[in-house]
């Protein structure tokens, strides 16, 4: 099994690896004499841990930042930018193989060059991790510790044997894969979102174990890649979290693709013969083997919360669910806060982000703003990407609230026809005999763009019946959204306001 | 082969009615009254088929095409079958708990193909049993036996343990494994599954089970209809061949002020909008050509299938708007919307029997026609098989737009009554 990426060793040295180090792990680095006390000290250099100690040193506090392996955690080294890189590739190499549905000649030997691939990858990470730089924490004024932070108080920690005092601190260590427990996957190893940005060659057959966000992503990219690709999740659909419609869309999209679709299927157990993986799988009565030569697995994250000495500052945490917090991101320490992956249900990087903007007004500043006030979109990012924001149907059922949904599929949008891009929907959600957005989903090429347009309307108190006024340009995918804003105002001609119209109109 | 643009409508649905009762006819083995699951040889018998074979008889009676001797033999025969035959679970037995393995071997009446003990396919075996028993009311010995064997047939179906310890009905179990780990989620045919499971004095379903269901819906405005969505035409008939939904509300059709019957006929004008969109620009399809429904059609494991480019899904249950959709319509599910859209399905029925006649041999829908993936002589692919399930709905859709008399027969049927009650219906003729 490959070494953790974000630690220092395992990262190979071409120069894009070694200008992402300098930026975000100089090796010349030397910690700096801890302050006094600090205004904040923020534990965690992700998402999370980077906006608030450029937010709360913009603001004038005296703010240390803490992180043991690299600035920009996750999300810029071994999650969103590196993920999203190859994906842009992998869909590159889709539209190529169907270059004749776009009226296109198919170019005549389609090779994929996997290492050019992942060098492009890095290439973007490293340019991309300047915004993450330690010079940038510098000139803000953020002291930056790099270590194994551990507290020692209520009010202090160590770091690389300086003590550092604080009146604030925030939590955000993130978190890690989730390995599933299947009787010899260690053994035969394995990867995951941690180590498999750190593949130099495409392997020939691959078994995605988990069709979760990350799980699904994966396996469409290293199908088109042009890896014999099989997904086993133990559900009856993809993303479990996500409409149904959603989810069959994206397994028909699956099976256009190529890649060998097994649902309701549990990876049972793994052993090694003559050099490859032997995987047993079940689904329900029904047992199988798949040989392959690697495993990835997306089956769940877990926080990141042990070796903190947390009992010393009192912040009570649960090794599945992670640090304990209020609305308020406040932990059972009043002084202590959390944010992003370390505490939050919803794991992704604009969450961290929100959630950090939360607890620097809240700690520093006497805030009182609410996690739950937030409106949080999300999207996987296969091919066609899925988003949603807001409430589902079932949950707003749950609620007792009437629903109904304004279907627009994007076969009826014409940037979409233009484009060939016609899989997926429009779905907004609204309360029954209202315009009130209740939430949305997007199946579409380009959801996660779409879906801003909704959560903007959301968190603004906007209706559909505003949003029938708004001019989209024309033609845009997101006219989507103004085609169910118009079929929420046909709704509102009922055959009473007919039947006056045609009077007036009877001149 | 009918030349539909000379007939009536009358004759045009006579003729296309009684060429599917003799699919029953024909699929039948007489020594226990089991029904083919499609035309194909070695075909193992359907328990839905024999639902819609038991339901097929009355109608033969009143129409005609069949002594009411011969159809209470028939009905009997399978009756006793079931009623005697082995429930012990095991993996060749024939059912469990009162319900039945999907799939049996029409020879024997034990479970093939590893099949799974199926809740809703039960349920429609049980629905054409009640049909019968509702039908054949002489104070004969004969049709009192049958009436007494579909009594016990429905009062030892224990619906309650079919939820296992879940909020709703599992879809099927098996000895291997227990239940299979998935349930009912989102609109589909299974009312008639939830009214006899709550109807039963003898092991209804937990209370809330259906709302825990109907919790799953999505009503949806699309193509400027609103309705319950589902994409496949199937679940917005199946159960409506049994039980007459004008005007009967649920909680769920009363806060939308809708009911299930005119919601299958949007479902229908839903799929005429489809198919005149045609998004995946399909060869056939328009306003008077469309049927997505689950049903077979070309695969890609096909050798004699040209495919250029295309997945295909072989058999599938095909919805719209967001498929699947290979190309493949079925005739017979666009004319079983005949009760909802008379107008719509008709003119259906008429345009595709014209155009692609290959689709009918002996007046019976085969079960699914491809126009995308012509041969060189300009025929559409046709799938080789006919399947009972076609067959039986085309053929109570038509009598129940005739006549309506399946929905008679089964409005006085106390055990729907109760069900549909006890699910929250009220209204109507209820």
């Amino acid at each position: 099994m490959l070494q953790r990426n974000t630690s220092i060793a395992a990262v190979s040295q071409d120069a894009h690896e070694c200008e992402r180090l300098e930026n975000l792990h100089p090796s010349e680095w030397r910690n700096p004499q801890p302050a006094d006390r600090y205004n904040l000290v923020v534990i965690g250099a992700g998402p999370a841990g980077m906006v608030a100690a450029h937010a709360a040193a913009a603001l004038g506090a005296k703010v240390a930042l803490i992180e043991r392996e690299l600035l920009g955690g996750d999300c810029l080294n071994i999650g969103c930018v590196p993920s999203k890189t190859i994906v842009r590739t992998s869909r590159l190499y889709a539209e190529m193989r169907s270059a004749e549905h776009y009226g296109a000649q198919i170019p005549a030997d389609i090779r994929v060059d996997f290492a050019a691939v992942m060098q492009r990858m890095r290439r973007v990470r490293a340019r991309i991790s300047r915004v993450d730089s330690i010079e940038r924490l510098s000139a803000a004024g953020v002291d930056v510790f790099f270590g194994e932070a551990r507290f020692t108080a209520t009010d202090a920690l160590t770091v690389d044997g300086a003590r550092l005092r604080f009146r604030k601190a925030m939590i955000a260590t993130g978190a890690r894969p989730d390995t599933p427990s299947i009787p010899g996957l260690v053994e035969a190893g394995f990867l995951t979102n941690e180590n498999v940005f750190d593949l130099t060659e495409l392997p020939r057959r691959l078994l995605v174990i988990g069709g979760g966000p990350l799980g699904c992503e994966l396996a469409q990219v290293f199908c088109r890649f042009g890896a014999k690709t099989t997904i086993a999740q133990d559900m009856p659909l993809f993303l479990p979290k996500e409409e149904r419609d959603a989810a069959q869309i994206l397994s028909d999209a699956f099976a256009r693709d190529g890649i060998e679709v097994r649902l309701n299927t549990q990876a049972v157990r793994v052993r090694v013969e003559d050099g490859q993986k032997l995987v047993d799988l079940v689904s329900d009565d029904y047992k199988s083997t798949v040989a392959v030569d690697a495993i990835l697995t997306g089956t769940g994250r877990l926080p990141n919360v042990e070796g903190l000495n947390l009992e010393a500052a009192g912040v009570e945490c649960d090794a599945i669910t992670g640090v304990r917090v209020n609305d308020f991101l406040q932990t059972s320490n009043p002084r202590i806060y959390a944010a992003g992956d370390a505490c939050l249900e919803h794991k992704f990087t604009h969450t961290a982000d929100a959630s950090a903007r939360i607890v620097v007004q809240n700690a520093l500043f006497l805030g009182r703003q609410r996690l739950s006030a937030l409106t949080i979109p999300w999207c996987t990012y296969t091919d066609p990407e899925i988003a949603h924001v807001g409430l589902y149907v079932r949950q707003a059922r749950d609620q007792n609230i009437a629903v109904k949904t304004f279907t627009i599929p994007m076969h009826d949008v014409d940037r979409a026809i233009a484009d060939g891009e016609e899989t997926g929907f429009a779905k907004v959600h609204v309360k029954e005999r209202t315009d009130r957005i209740l939430g949305a989903t997007v199946v579409a090429s380009h959801a996660g763009d779409m879906i801003n347009e909704i959560t903007l309307a959301m968190v603004a108190g906007i209706g559909l019946r505003t949003l029938a006024r708004v001019i989209h340009a024309y033609p845009t995918q997101a006219e989507a959204i103004r085609q169910a804003a118009d079929a929420y105002s046909r709704t509102r001609l009922t055959p009473t306001i007919h039947s006056l119209l045609r009077r007036w109109l009877a001149w | 082969m009918i030349e539909v643009c000379e007939l009536t409508d009358e004759a045009l649905l006579d003729g296309l009615q009684r060429a599917a009762f003799d699919y029953f006819l024909g699929a039948v083995n007489p020594t226990n009254g089991l029904v083919a699951d499609n035309s194909r040889e070695n075909s193992p018998c359907s328990i839905a088929v024999v639902g819609f074979a038991l339901s097929s008889y009355p109608v033969a009676v009143e129409r005609g095409w069949m002594a009411r001797a011969d159809a209470v033999k028939r009905s009997l025969s399978v009756l006793r079958f079931f009623h005697d035959s082995d429930q012990s679970g095991s993996a060749d037995a024939t059912g469990y708990k009162g319900f039945y393995y999907h799939f049996l071997d029409v020879h024997t009446g034990t479970r093939v193909w590893r099949s799974e003990l199926s809740m809703i396919d039960t349920a429609l075996l049980i629905a054409g049993a009640l049909t019968a028993s509702m039908y054949f009311i002489a104070n004969t010995p004969e049709e009192t036996e049958l009436r007494e064997l579909v009594e016990a047939l429905y009062l030892r179906v224990d619906w309650r343990w079919s939820q296992g310890e879940a909020a709703t009905i599992r879809q099927g179990w098996k000895p291997e494994c227990g239940f299979l780990h998935y349930g009912w989620d989102g609109y589909d045919e299974a009312i008639v599954l939830y009214v006899l499971a709550m109807g039963s004095p003898t092991h209804p379903l937990k209370d809330g089970c259906h709302e825990a269901w109907t919790a799953t819906y999505q009503w949806e405005n699309l193509y400027g209809y609103d309705f319950l969505y589902a994409g496949p035409l199937f679940v917005h008939q199946f159960s409506h061949a049994w039980i007459d939904f004008r005007g009967i509300q649920d909680h769920f059709m009363r806060e939308k002020r809708c009911d299930y019957f005119e919601n299958s006929r949007r479902a229908a004008q839903i799929q005429r909008e489809y198919a005149r969109r045609n998004p995946h620009e399909f060869v056939g399809y328009d306003e008077n050509c469309w049927g997505f429904t689950a049903g077979d059609g070309p695969s890609d494991e096909m050798p004699e299938v040209v495919n250029e480019r295309r997945h295909l899904f072989g058999y599938a249950a095909r919805g719209v708007p967001y498929g699947p959709d290979d190309g493949t319509l079925s005739g017979s599910a666009a004319l079983a919307s005949l009760p909802f859209a008379p107008e719509i399905a008709l003119c259906a029925a008429r345009n595709m029997g014209q155009r692609f006649p290959e689709m009918l041999s002996a007046n019976q829908y085969s079960s699914g026609f491809n126009a995308s993936l012509a041969s060189t002589d300009r025929r559409p692919w046709v799938s080789s098989g006919k399947f009972g399930l076609d067959q039986g709905i085309v053929l109570m859709m038509i009598e129940n737009y005739r006549t309506e008399l399946i929905w008679k027969l089964m409005r006085g049927c106390p055990y729907i009554g109760s069900g549909l009650r006890r699910t929250g219906f009220r209204g109507g003729w209820l």
